[in-house]
């Protein structure tokens, strides 16, 4: 029960996705982006923390298997890596953030900054949320709840982590390869 | 004997902890118990109902007649946003909500819903999120830019008090909760059936009701996210909808019915639940053509997401794009129709018995069928041109609206009460609550048709003394106030039935599923065991042994 809910949670939220990514190419047809603020996008700093979050997802996996054959010790160390790589991507965000702005790149600069940081904002966000959800299920699992279980917690979170990232390869062809590619 | 399956027992919410059982409204407020949350939640949609109503007429008041001044410009957009908003989102979804979590477990002989803390949850942060909308009338004014909010209306510089804020954050609050509870709702009906109720077999009603979640988890985040980006247009000057800046209105306008579009059969095709159980039961036969039933709510929840353009003929989006939804406007028509004759099939050559429930019901198939054709009309495109935003679309909507949803509902409130109560509602009173409500109902809405025609705009606070508009205006209005009073004539009947009712029995209507098999109104516990279900009609089958083939 628990899987299909949070299989119905992530159909609901890639539904909002839909609606941001489409607002976001809307703009870019409609009023037209600046090529100069497009330009400011970095592909490649950004396409190596993309790796990271990536990974992350694999590392999730390994946690779930370990926990399946009831290893807990492997479980542990495979929620903090994925937590960090989490961690990392965020950091990466914020970075990149941080330097559009100094850029003079805002929401409410152009209409590609309040679509940019609209669409990634609210993607950053669902990954600040997995993380402390993540967190959460990581304290759980050191007080020893999930010790000798066989809850299904830990991959119902799952899909929600693997979605968080299945998302990021729509985000991250539409704002950055996609323009790179194209340049309009 | 029969084969008799045990229902597993509630799960207690929290393990361990003992709860008295007579703790009054503390109990109410903290139930986890999905009858308990089904009548709150449809006491909120009668609250609502009241106030969504006093503000409907104020209004007719307003129009009674021409250039009065009984309610200024600004105060009369303020209510008739507040009015559509109210209606569809805090008395029409909540009524939805509130039979679906009451019956939908009962009717699938399940004990709880699948997740009964997140069914509070909902419940109370849709409640909290209609009282968020209602503060803004104190905060500076409310939201003003109709019900759908078009932009660039809903931009800081055309609205500038706080109320679009409120509607944002209030609509989101009770957007959350009913994606929630329709999660809910689908996880229950896949996980929670009784033994032998494959899903061929379900009720109709929770039939309707599982599409209908489906489609509202589908369609209500393309709200959420339009519902945020004007959030951050107003408080942090982004600029989706902000023309001057690059921004686009016409995005509001596609994100807005995407959502919207699929948000009317959101508020239909429970009703059309309803009334696949009501017509069955108080025709004495089963439902003619049950799979066609089923089928064409897939169809149109399937459909529905491709008609939103039809609200936006007058945009300009040219002839190729205007002929298409057109045409997908025209389709959505048929599987609608194909449940109209369904329910005529129903009722041929049954014993029919006009019980209140039922007489809303045919009265449904009435001006269901009125408002689906003046729907029809409009998917015409020059039609739609010269007549949007004119009041033959008030008369229009209000027809399914009303005619629609609203019957639909009475029908359910009528046929379940009982179950809810264990009383019966007083036929005598509900049959004149039911005339003065048609009556009062057609006299407000069937005339709005005409003054469209002739060409009186929506949404205008008063307007000059043109030939008939005075006349047709004032019967209006006086029609409003018949459904005032017919609503006053509900809330005593139900007060009154609660009070001194006849007692129903577990049973009063001969009914064909389970929700009639248990105590009316159920325990805590709705059932201790159930026949294993063979048939379509469970409690007909177990009531006839050797009837399941029919």
């Amino acid at each position: 029960m628990n899987k299909t809910m949070m299989k119905l949670v992530v159909g609901t939220e890639a539904m909002f996705f839909v609606s941001l990514i489409m607002a976001f190419v809307y703009m870019a047809y409609n009023s037209g982006f600046e090529p100069y603020e497009v330009s400011k996008l970095d592909i490649k700093t950004t396409g190596i923390f993309t790796l990271f979050l990536f990974s992350s997802s694999f590392t999730f996996w390994m946690a779930e298997k370990k926990y399946k054959n009831g290893n807990i010790k492997s479980l542990k160390i495979w929620l903090v890596i994925t937590i960090l790589l989490g961690a990392i991507f965020l950091f990466g965000q914020g970075k990149e953030y941080i330097r559009l702005i100094n850029e003079n790149i805002t929401l409410s600069g152009s209409v590609f900054g309040t679509s940019f940081y609209a669409l990634t904002g609210f993607h950053g966000l669902h990954v600040f949320i997995g993380l402390i959800i993540l967190s959460i299920i990581l304290i759980m699992v050191f007080v020893g709840d999930f010790n000798n279980s066989s809850s299904n917690v830990i991959g119902t979170v799952g899909i929600y982590w693997h979605f968080v990232d299945i998302v990021w390869v729509f985000v991250f062809t539409v704002v950055y390869v996609l323009p790179y590619f194209t340049k309009i | 004997m029969k084969e008799l399956v045990e229902i597993s027992e509630p799960k207690s919410p929290f393990p361990g902890v003992g709860v008295s059982t007579d703790q009054g409204l503390l109990q109410w407020i903290s139930s986890v118990d999905h009858k308990m949350i089904g009548i709150m939640y449809l006491t909120v949609s009668l609250f609502f109902f009241i106030i969504g109503g006093i503000e409907a007429l104020l209004m007719r008041t307003q129009l009674a007649w021409p250039m009065l001044h009984f309610l200024g410009p600004e105060t009369y957009n303020q209510f008739f946003t507040m009015h559509g908003t109210t209606m569809i989102f805090l008395v029409a979804m909540p009524a939805i909500f509130g039979f679906s979590v009451y019956f939908v477990p009962l009717m699938i002989g399940a004990n709880e819903m699948a997740f009964p803390r997140m069914n509070n949850f909902s419940l109370w942060i849709t409640f909290f999120g209609g009282l968020l909308l209602y503060f803004s009338f104190l905060a500076g004014g409310a939201p003003d830019a109709g019900w759908f909010n078009y932009a660039p209306l809903n931009e800081k510089n055309y609205s500038s008090s706080p109320g679009i804020d409120y509607y944002a954050m209030g609509l989101l609050l009770a957007g959350i909760g009913s994606v929630t509870t329709s999660i809910n709702i689908v996880v229950t009906v896949l996980h929670m059936r009784i033994k032998g109720m494959k899903l061929n077999k379900l009720p109709l009603f929770v039939w309707m009701v599982l599409v209908n979640s489906f489609l509202l988890i589908a369609a209500f985040p393309a709200l959420n996210a339009a519902l945020a980006m004007v959030l951050l247009d107003r408080q942090f000057h982004a600029h989706f909808f902000n023309t001057a800046n690059g921004g686009s209105a016409l995005l509001w306008q596609h994100l807005f019915w995407i959502f919207g579009h699929p948000e009317v059969y959101i508020v239909i095709l429970p009703p059309f639940g309803i009334l696949s159980e009501v017509f069955q039961v108080f025709s004495r036969k089963p439902i003619f053509g049950y799979s066609f039933v089923a089928a064409s709510s897939v169809a149109i929840a399937l459909l529905a997401f491709g008609v939103w353009v039809h609200h936006m003929f007058a945009t300009g989006l040219g002839i190729t794009v205007d002929s298409f939804f057109a045409a997908s406007s025209m389709l959505i028509g048929i599987p609608t129709g194909v449940k109209i004759f369904n329910w005529l099939a129903t009722m041929y050559g049954g014993k029919i018995k006009f019980t209140v429930s039922m007489m809303f019901a045919v009265a449904f198939l009435v001006e269901f069928t009125i408002g689906g054709l003046s729907g029809i009309a409009f998917s015409i495109v020059p039609i739609d041109w010269q007549l949007t935003d004119t009041y033959y679309v008030v008369a229009h909507l209000h027809y399914v609206f009303i005619g629609g949803t609203v019957f639909g509902l009475f029908a359910g409130l009528f046929y379940w009460f009982p179950k809810m109560s264990g009383k019966m509602l007083d036929e005598k009173l509900g049959k004149w609550f039911f005339w003065l409500f048609v009556i009062g109902f057609n006299t407000t809405f069937l005339v709005q048709h005409v003054l469209g025609m002739i060409g009186m705009p929506r949404r205008v606070f008063t307007y000059p003394d043109l030939p008939w508009y005075g006349v047709l205006n004032f019967i209006s209005t006086s029609g409003a106030f018949l459904m005032g009073a017919s609503s006053l004539v509900l809330v005593y009947l139900i007060y009154k039935s609660i009070k001194s009712g006849k007692t129903a029995g577990d049973d009063p209507w001969d009914a064909y599923t389970l929700e009639w098999a248990t105590s009316s109104p159920p325990e805590l516990k709705n059932f201790d065991e159930l026949p294993v279900v063979h048939g379509r009609r469970p409690l007909y089958d177990w009531k006839h042994p050797g009837s399941e083939d029919e």
